[in-house]
């Protein structure tokens, strides 16, 4: 099994697993509880939060636990928004965000706010001077992402927070998901980020938000205090726990790993550009973990299951129905053909690829081109 | 002593009008009950020369009914009490067994087929009306009962019975042969699947799997679907044949408009060979007239012509909506709707022909050696034996 679809999800690193499973066994108490078994895992949880606040740079009152990234988002967009119309009711937003991002804009339509959208230019990112174009007194917030998760296109997010911050009233939410860990994040220039663990060999259900101190937000779920009463229910003490070791490990990994993902993307680009028909959709400048390639003569999910029957996971967007025309609209945004964009597939590396795959990845795919491709 | 319901009374279908093949058509539809029920161990079974008797023992009732109510060649059940024939048992047991708390309505119909029973039919109508009347609210009503109770008085037992359940009609499924029914997929193939068991004829499926221009996906909806509707006969046998280099051949070379009839013919010789190798005696499809370009009557002539197996095409002349209502009886809507490619949504043309001619068809299919093909994709077949249950995994 070849696995190059790591920006979906990752495998559990067994450290975590191992620490994950003794919590649950022996640390099951509730950190609201007062006896010594809830004492304890209070403790624990909040020597998690003061690692993973250090590991970012930010306070530990800024690290907020939650139960995934769609929640981390919705709560940054949606808390935000609905805590500070005061502020003004414009939010400004890319036109290729998750949809967790998508939606809660949205939703956020039916209250009164003002949702416009940033379109993305031919390189797959958002132009501080497109931010500053756009930009209001009355802008209250403004979301990208930080990596795009199809193309790996990065987001100059500290230039984008100069021009946010020239607002006094106005913060800025990076979701982080698909670079963190990977590339530098300056959590410095951010008001709110998000950040999956389940990306990073982490646990699935978990993940966190950073807010900065300054931020006022409206809770989602009611509930108890619970992180600083803005997400009600008892906390997932063992998944918090674990989420420091989890962030420390992939930390400490980084530049190794960087490295090598580089020479896999790098030679997957080489060995492409020696077949006929092949396109190569990320830009140089692109993230290496992520590759997003197509062929003409092959549709996405006709390539995605054929490599799945030769046992390599990959991620396409969407199926090039013959009914429905559904495809990436990232792709269509950075002005790609709908050809390229109902064609493509998206690779993405992790650290336990070998060069050994990159180079059965290649060979493979010619045996599918040679078998099945179609001058459609 | 506590009476409940400890009997279901099975009544054959049109299989009673059967003259010389009645008994045989008996055993079947016996067969087939107690295969259904092997989910039920203590259940004990009697088959009569004009019905059949299930002994629930510990049982739950309503499960059972809903598992016999499926089997094919059976018009109706009824649940049913046995008592002593002693009109003192047979009182206590109606106060016993009827919600008599509720307002309901109720008529008494009591036959003695012991005539020497001392109480006769009409008397035991009378007083076993009277006992309801004076323990509870209920009315009687002749016309439209809520409760039709049946008192049936036999020489060694009594049998109180209430309203008939709908049995699925049709003929045990084994008595008519056995087909090769196309499952596509779609809405129309699983109707057909089950109008060929309705009427008796045991059904293996074939489907056609182009992977990689199929998904998984695609494979485990039809089998799925297999699953569904096994229920009519026990377990079924699905056959997937890998279509994908004949599928690729015929896009090579017939021109697009002919892609789909040459296919289809493709289909036919394929499921002619599996019938033959099957022992089956006929191919069933969901095809309806009109409802896409091949199925249109030049193009059945057209597909026709590869085959003299009989080709039954069980839904031929029902309306789209009408397969759907049935679909949607049969509990098979709900899979075929999903959105995943099957074989004849892959290469559709943006023009198929509505009036293919046979003579073209021959005419691209002498560009190659589509027999050898053919043969392979028979000898290739995947064969998949389909059960009723969910194989639940040890996980959960």
């Amino acid at each position: 099994m070849i696995y190059f679809d790591h920006s979906s999800t990752t495998s559990v690193r067994p450290e975590v697993s191992n620490v994950y499973s003794q919590l649950l066994a022996q640390q099951y108490g509730n950190p609201d509880s007062l006896h010594a078994l809830g004492r304890k895992a209070h403790a624990l949880l909040e020597k998690s939060r003061e690692n993973i606040a250090k590991m970012l740079h930010v306070l530990p009152g800024e690290i907020l636990f939650t139960g995934c990234a769609s929640e981390s988002n919705s709560l940054a967009i949606i808390g935000y928004a609905l805590a500070n119309r005061n502020r003004g009711n414009h939010i400004l937003v890319s036109n290729v965000e998750h949809p967790s991002v998508m939606h809660s804009m949205e939703w956020l339509k039916q209250f009164g706010f003002e949702i416009e959208y940033l379109p993305i230019n031919s390189n797959g990112i958002i132009t501080p001077s497109l931010v500053k174009e756009r930009i209001r007194k009355d802008t209250i917030l403004v979301s990208t992402m930080h990596v795009n998760n199809e193309m790996g296109a990065i987001n100059p997010v500290k230039e984008i927070s100069e021009v946010v911050h020239s607002i006094p009233t106005c913060v800025y939410h990076v979701d982080c998901v698909q670079s963190f860990t990977k590339i530098d994040v300056p959590f410095e220039c951010m008001d709110l980020a998000t950040i999956s663990a389940h990306k990073i060999h982490g646990l699935k259900g978990s993940a966190l938000l950073m807010k900065k101190k300054k931020v006022k937000l409206m809770p989602l779920i009611q509930g108890g205090q619970q992180e600083q009463g803005l997400r009600g229910g008892t906390e997932n003490a063992p998944s918090n726990i674990v989420l420091s070791k989890t962030i420390r490990l992939a930390l400490e990994e980084k530049e190794e790993v960087y490295k090598r993902v580089s020479k896999i993307n790098q030679y997957i680009r080489e060995e492409l550009s020696k077949i006929k028909g092949a396109h190569i959709n990320s830009k140089e400048d692109a993230i290496p973990y992520i590759l997003n390639i197509s062929f003409d003569q092959i549709t996405s999910e006709v390539l995605l299951n054929a490599l799945d029957q030769r046992g390599i996971c990959v991620s396409a967007k969407s199926t090039c129905s013959s009914h429905q025309k559904n495809y990436s609209s990232t792709l269509v945004a950075m002005g790609y053909s709908e050809k390229i964009a109902t064609h493509m597939i998206r690779l993405s590396f992790g650290k336990d690829n070998t060069m050994e795959e990159a180079s059965i990845f290649i060979k493979t795919c010619k045996e599918i081109l040679n078998q099945y491709g179609l001058s459609l | 002593m506590a009476y409940r319901y400890d009997h279901i009374l099975i009544r054959y279908g049109e299989l009673s009008l059967k003259g010389k093949n009645r008994n045989q058509f008996i055993k079947q539809l016996y067969d087939n009950v107690r295969k259904a029920c092997t989910g039920f161990p203590s259940l004990e079974f009697e088959k009569q020369h004009d019905r059949m008797m299930i002994f629930l023992h510990d049982e739950d009732e309503n499960q059972v009914c809903d598992v016999v109510s499926k089997v094919f060649g059976i018009s109706s059940l009824s649940l049913a009490v046995k008592v002593k024939p002693e009109m003192e048992e047979i009182l206590k047991a109606c106060l016993e067994i009827f919600p008599l708390q509720e307002e309901k309505t109720f008529k008494v119909a009591a036959r003695r087929n012991d005539k020497t029973f001392p109480v006769v039919s009409d008397q035991i109508n009378r007083m076993v009306a009277t006992t309801i009347l004076k323990n509870s609210n209920w009315k009687v009503d002749v016309h439209n009962p809520d409760y039709k109770i049946v008192i049936e008085v036999r020489k060694d037992a009594c049998f109180i019975m209430t309203n008939k359940i709908p049995g699925a009609g049709g003929y045990p499924v084994g008595v008519g042969g056995k087909a090769m029914v196309l499952l596509s997929g779609g809405i129309d193939s699983p109707v057909a699947c089950y109008k060929m068991m309705k009427r008796g004829v045991h059904i293996e499926c074939i489907h056609y799997a182009s992977p990689p221009y199929t998904s998984l996906n695609a494979q485990e909806k039809v089998m799925e679907l297999a699953r569904l509707v096994s229920g009519y006969q026990g377990e079924l046998l699905l056959h997937i044949v890998p279509f994908t280099n004949l599928q690729l051949a015929i896009y090579q070379n017939a021109p697009e408009s002919y892609a789909i009839t040459i296919m289809r013919r493709m289909m036919m010789r394929i499921a002619d060979g599996l019938a033959k190798k099957r022992h089956a005696l006929a191919i069933a499809t969901g095809e309806s007239i009109g409802q896409v370009a091949s199925q249109t009557l030049e193009s059945m002539n057209v597909i026709n012509a590869v085959t003299c197996t009989p080709i039954i095409r069980p839904v031929v002349c029902m309306d789209k909506v009408e397969i759907i209502d049935c679909s949607k009886k049969i509990g098979t809507y709900e899979t075929s709707i999903l959105p995943y490619e099957d074989c004849c949504t892959i290469f559709t043309p943006k023009n198929p022909v509505t009036k293919p001619r046979i003579d073209k068809c021959e005419k691209y299919e002498q560009k190659w050696d589509y027999q050898q093909m053919v043969q392979q994709c028979i000898d290739q077949v995947e064969t998949i034996k389909i059960t009723p249950q969910k194989q639940e995994d040890d996980l959960f």
